[in-house]
């Protein structure tokens, strides 16, 4: 088998079975990386030698039987993970210069378990995007192709879409993302993978580049549910240095996979069939709830009446806090500068040639909805609108296990669409946006193809830490569907 | 007399609120692990998190919660079991987030009273409106270089106290004795050291004027003064140029000013002028502060006996004077050097020989209470010398000054130099005796009505006797032979 | 509510961004179509809904008061754009 086709289950079992060996394994993605990323742009960073490095490290772990799941396994890590003594972008110019003296506490886990780290991978600037389109290191290229249109460059989603890139094109065996409102799933779905934004609290955020606090959540994106929850182990687990991080202990997820859905109640929300919605996206949809009906899920009706108004919540509330997180970045004690007359000058010149356009939209935003006059107004006004969300779950999670719905409203779409002005983007994150602003975990797995060829995802919600059902749930739809197809452009 | 100030209009009525920053003792800073020490080379108690790297977060030190408790039980304030933390958000080259983590909507402390006495002896209540935590920023210092400032983040993210009192000071006395007070508080609750040069505990003082009867006008706030003195000077002198404005028909706008000692005035801070949309909202990196009453209430239950019942209690128990007690209570250190001595001994001369000849000495040898040559032990020692009678009060006054000098122990001093007071009525006889022959001229003076002479045979016979003759026997003597 | 131009000037000062004379009318409009959509929460009744800041609703863990960081001058500074010796160095702030 190629090293290229193996999930990680199946690499651990290949590394343990000395079949092959960890740097065998490095060598053959540090090779796929070097002939592929040019084109797709999905790292912004690579780490060669690093990961040979890591890889013999694995290798001498693997034979002194100290070896993890993970150990070995060869990832792409958003460039958003705070890594030591390798430079860290968030896809910004003003980080271009950025080699942070730490670790962060995910990445730490996942190096502390042996993965091999690649490199960077690319992401919108500050993850802020829904096609990583608003990279300063140039937008990502989706291995998926439309049938009959194999020239046209797609995008890969955002923004984790340099995560999803790379392994969707198999120049990673996984790789982590982060999600803010959707910035794990939809890019996932629009590449055929698997990812999960776990509840928030479940991974530390110590050390990612923040976006919106109340929101950040990393999770793992990957071929298959099982390397999520693979991953997710590792990843998961209370740290003290973040204080909304969750005193709660990681239950190993990999055993919530082969549960199965026999006699779990799944709500289907009516406020999800949007008018307007791609029918393909509709028609997978009801594909998805007859797959979980026939496997013994009782399928329930449900309403969260609040649903329309994520978005509006979310781009008040994820700008608002982005304002704020942002305003570290001011040439002062890290990153770019531009000079100036004196410091105001230096701070709006560093600010307006650092930031990029869509970064300087939602720091404007975020300062106008705090400002003084109008905090109530917006601000104020949809941190109710949130609670509201918040309760609309809640009382759901009263009456069904878990929530199934369509991941985004549709498949990956081409560079330069939905460019006319920045709503018209913001509307792509419409599905994934009320999970995060209700904190609950929730999943992507790829459940089929649309008539371009292109793969779809359907989400799964689940209920505050309960990752386990969103797994098992999400594990019965990926087996009823039976998803194998294969982007265009991949390692082979 | 109530203070004002007269103006050509007519008479004027300050009006003065403070918001003292007090920054807490604690080992180590509000939200990071980092030294809370003043000082050391630059940015070296910094951590990653004190200077705003991405990805930092804030984790609250436990400590720095129970000072302000401990401060706002201290204040006789309500002490607010829920509390938030806000961000507030401004740019400057000091404040590495952009932004201060505070505690805006709702502070851990509410509202309190301190109380102050005046020269004349009135006493006032003030109000405190609230106090809550915040960071501290950086340092940032414009001499050192040309065309640079240059920026040190040891004080950054150092927990702070912010105390806000109501505008309840009327006058420059007020304000400086509300400070004073407020300091005393502090720093017998250990929670601040109350330094102002070191700039542990600084004022921003709100000053506006009104004629009698108005309601308030306009104020202005002078930002960071860091003495006593100058927050008294300040208001005055902030009170003088409202009045100037409002007499010449102009009108006081409201701004963040600075206090320039030099000169003794106040001028506008420019580089503040577009900073004041703060923008505050909850800071997402941290949840709501929620306490335990039981929690509050084992602090209460060790908080240390505050300078007001302290005071109370030192008339009460020991009998001395409101005043004296007063002065023994302004600090701690002296209040437990006085108790230390005065417990089982006579209060009131106690009292006397500390505020007495014990402050005179610390004064005239440059030390505190802490460096002191003479230990309590040892003045107490000195009293107990006197009460047992082994020296009379004039020989204590040279043993003392025999402490102060060497630091020994009365006990010793006065037997290495054979202080010991005479009491034996014989050597006190044959030397009122000899005393009398060698002056018969004296005595026969005394004996035709001269009464005033017997303090003269007193004090030869105690000058024969080196001193050390107990008083009352040698009276009794020279009152016995002179018939 | 709409924006104007002097608003977008105002926020992009509050926000230490500059901004160039051409660029403020493409940010207006793009600001306003974003205040537009997001307008639609004018119509949620929100009357006695608390704000929700959290969707943790744990109250904060504290630390003991240790030493446990800094120390580390010279990591703090490695990524500093300018410094001079071990402090920070910024242009020249006038008072």
């Amino acid at each position: 088998m190629s090293p290229f086709d193996l999930t990680i289950a199946q690499a651990a079992k290949a590394l343990r079975a000395k079949d092959i060996s960890a740097v065998e394994l490095t060598t053959a993605y540090n090779g796929a990386v070097a002939a592929l990323n040019p084109r797709l742009n999905a790292y912004i960073t690579t780490t060669p030698e690093l990961a040979l490095e890591q890889a013999k490290a694995a290798d001498a772990r693997l034979k002194a039987g100290d070896a993890t799941a993970l150990t070995g396994i060869p990832i792409a890590m958003k460039d958003l993970f705070c890594t030591e003594g390798v430079r860290t972008t968030a896809a910004s110019k003003i980080l271009s210069p950025f080699v942070p003296p730490y670790e962060s506490t995910v990445s730490a886990k996942l190096k502390a378990a042996g993965a091999v780290m690649l490199g960077k991978a690319n992401l919108d600037e500050f993850a802020m995007g829904s096609a990583n389109i608003t990279s300063a290191y140039g937008p990502v290229e989706n291995p998926w192709k439309r049938r009959e249109d194999a020239d046209a460059k797609l995008v890969p989603g955002g923004s984790s879409g340099g995560s999803a890139a790379a392994v969707a094109a198999r120049i990673a065996l996984a790789a982590t993302g982060t999600d803010t409102g959707g910035s794990i799933r939809q890019p996932a779905a629009f590449t055929g993978l698997a990812g999960i934004k776990p509840t928030y609290g479940r991974c530390s955020r110590w050390g990612i580049v923040a976006f919106a606090s109340s929101l950040d959540q990393a999770g793992p994106m990957a071929r298959n549910a099982e390397d999520c929850a693979i991953l997710l182990n590792a990843m998961a687990g209370f740290d003290e240095k973040d204080s909304t991080s969750a005193p709660q202990p990681v239950p190993d997820f990999t055993q919530a996979l082969t549960r199965g859905v026999k006699g779990l109640r799944i709500g289907i929300p009516a406020e999800y069939r949007l008018e307007g919605t791609n029918p393909e996206i509709l028609a997978l949809w009801d594909k998805g709830i007859a797959w979980l009906r026939e496997q013994g899920a009782e399928i329930v009706d449900i309403s969260l009446p609040h649903t329309k108004y994520g978005l509006a919540v979310y781009y008040i509330v994820a700008p608002a806090e982005a304002s704020s997180n942002l305003a570290r970045y001011d040439g002062v004690r890290f990153g770019a500068r531009v000079d100036g007359v004196d410091l105001i000058d230096m701070y709006e010149r560093t600010r307006a040639a650092g930031f990029g356009a869509e970064v300087k939209r939602r720091i404007m935003i975020g300062t106008y909805v705090l400002s003084h006059g109008y905090y109530d107004a917006y601000y104020l006004k949809a941190q109710k609108v949130r609670n509201l969300i918040l309760r609309d779950f809640s009382n759901a999670f009263g009456k069904v296990d878990a929530i199934l719905t369509p991941t985004a409203p549709s498949a990956a779409f081409g560079l330069g669409e939905k460019m006319d002005d920045p709503v018209t983007m913001y509307l792509n994150d419409v599905f994934t946006v009320p999970a995060s602003l209700a904190g609950v975990p929730a999943m992507s797995v790829p459940a089929g193809l649309n008539a371009e060829g292109l793969p779809l995802g359907l989400q799964v919600i689940g209920k505050h830490f309960d990752e386990e059902t969103v797994f098992a749930v999400s594990a019965a739809i990926e087996q009823a569907a039976g998803f194998a197809a294969l982007p265009e452009v991949r390692a082979k | 007399m109530a203070y004002s100030l007269e103006g050509r209009t007519g008479t004027w009525e300050v009006v003065v609120g403070l918001e003292v920053h007090a920054q807490v003792i604690s080992e180590s800073k509000l939200f990071s692990g980092a030294s809370a020490t003043y000082g050391g080379a630059p940015n070296a108690h910094v951590s990653f998190v004190d200077a705003g790297f991405p990805g930092m977060l804030p984790v609250i030190n436990k400590e720095c919660v129970a000072q302000a408790v401990r401060t706002g039980l201290g204040l006789k304030a309500q002490i607010n079991l829920f509390s938030r933390f806000d961000r507030k958000n401004y740019f400057y080259a000091d404040l590495p987030n952009g932004y201060q983590i505070s505690q805006f909507a709702h502070p851990v402390v509410g509202t309190g009273t301190v109380e102050i006495e005046l020269q004349d002896g009135t006493i006032k209540q003030i109000g405190i409106t609230r106090l809550h935590l915040e960071q501290d920023a950086g340092k940032s210092m414009h001499d050192q270089h040309a065309s640079k400032s240059v920026i040190d983040l040891n004080r950054a993210g150092v927990a702070l106290m912010e105390i806000v009192s109501e505008p309840d000071i009327r006058s420059p006395e007020e304000a400086g004795a509300y400070l004073r007070k407020l300091r005393q508080i502090l720093r017998y609750l250990g929670t601040c050291d109350g330094n102002m040069e070191e700039g542990s505990m600084r004022a921003d003082v709100n000053v506006s004027v009104r004629k009698a009867g108005e309601a308030f006008r306009t104020r202005c706030e002078i930002k960071n003064v860091n003495s006593i003195r100058f927050v008294m000077h300040a208001v005055e002198a902030e009170a003088l140029r409202q009045i100037e404005i409002w007499e010449s028909g102009g009108e006081v706008v409201q701004e963040t000013r600075l206090y320039d000692p030099s000169k003794g005035e106040t001028r506008s801070m420019r580089s503040k002028e577009d900073a004041h949309d703060y923008r505050y909202f909850p800071e997402p990196d941290l949840l709501p502060l929620v306490l335990e009453q039981s929690w509050v209430d084992e602090l209460a239950a060790k908080l240390p006996e505050l300078p007001d019942e302290k005071r109370a209690r030192f008339c009460d128990q020991y009998g001395i004077p409101f005043y004296d007690a007063g002065v023994l209570v302004a600090e701690q250190a002296t209040a437990d050097f006085y108790e230390t001595v005065a417990k089982t001994r006579d209060g009131k001369l106690a009292a006397n020989w500390i505020t007495g000849d014990f402050f005179a000495a610390l004064n005239r040898t440059g030390t505190t209470i802490e460096t002191s040559p003479v230990s309590a032990a040892a003045l107490g020692q000195l009293l107990d010398l006197i009460a047992d009678k082994t020296i009379n009060g004039r020989i204590a006054k040279d043993v003392f000054e025999e402490m102060v000098e060497t630091g020994a122990m009365p006990a010793d001093i006065v037997e290495k130099k054979g202080l010991r007071q005479v009491t034996d009525t014989g050597a006190i006889d044959a030397a009122v005796t000899k005393v009398l022959a060698e002056n018969a001229d004296k005595v026969a003076e005394y004996k035709s009505g001269k009464d005033k002479l017997f303090g003269f045979f007193v004090g030869q016979v105690m000058k024969a006797m080196q001193g050390k003759g107990n008083p009352a026997l040698v009276n009794e003597a020279v009152k016995k032979q002179l018939g | 509510m709409s924006l104007d131009a002097a608003t977008v000037r105002r926020i992009a000062r509050l926000a230490r961004i500059r901004v160039e004379d051409a660029e403020v009318e493409t940010l207006k409009s793009e600001l306003n179509a974003i205040l537009g959509y997001v307008e639609q929460l004018d119509e949620v009744d929100v009357d006695g809904i608390a704000p929700l800041a959290s969707v943790v609703q744990l109250g904060l863990r504290q630390r003991e008061d240790q030493l446990s960081d800094g120390e580390i001058a010279e990591q703090v500074l490695a990524n500093a754009p300018d410094r001079i010796g071990n402090f920070f160095a910024v242009p020249k702030v006038v008072e």
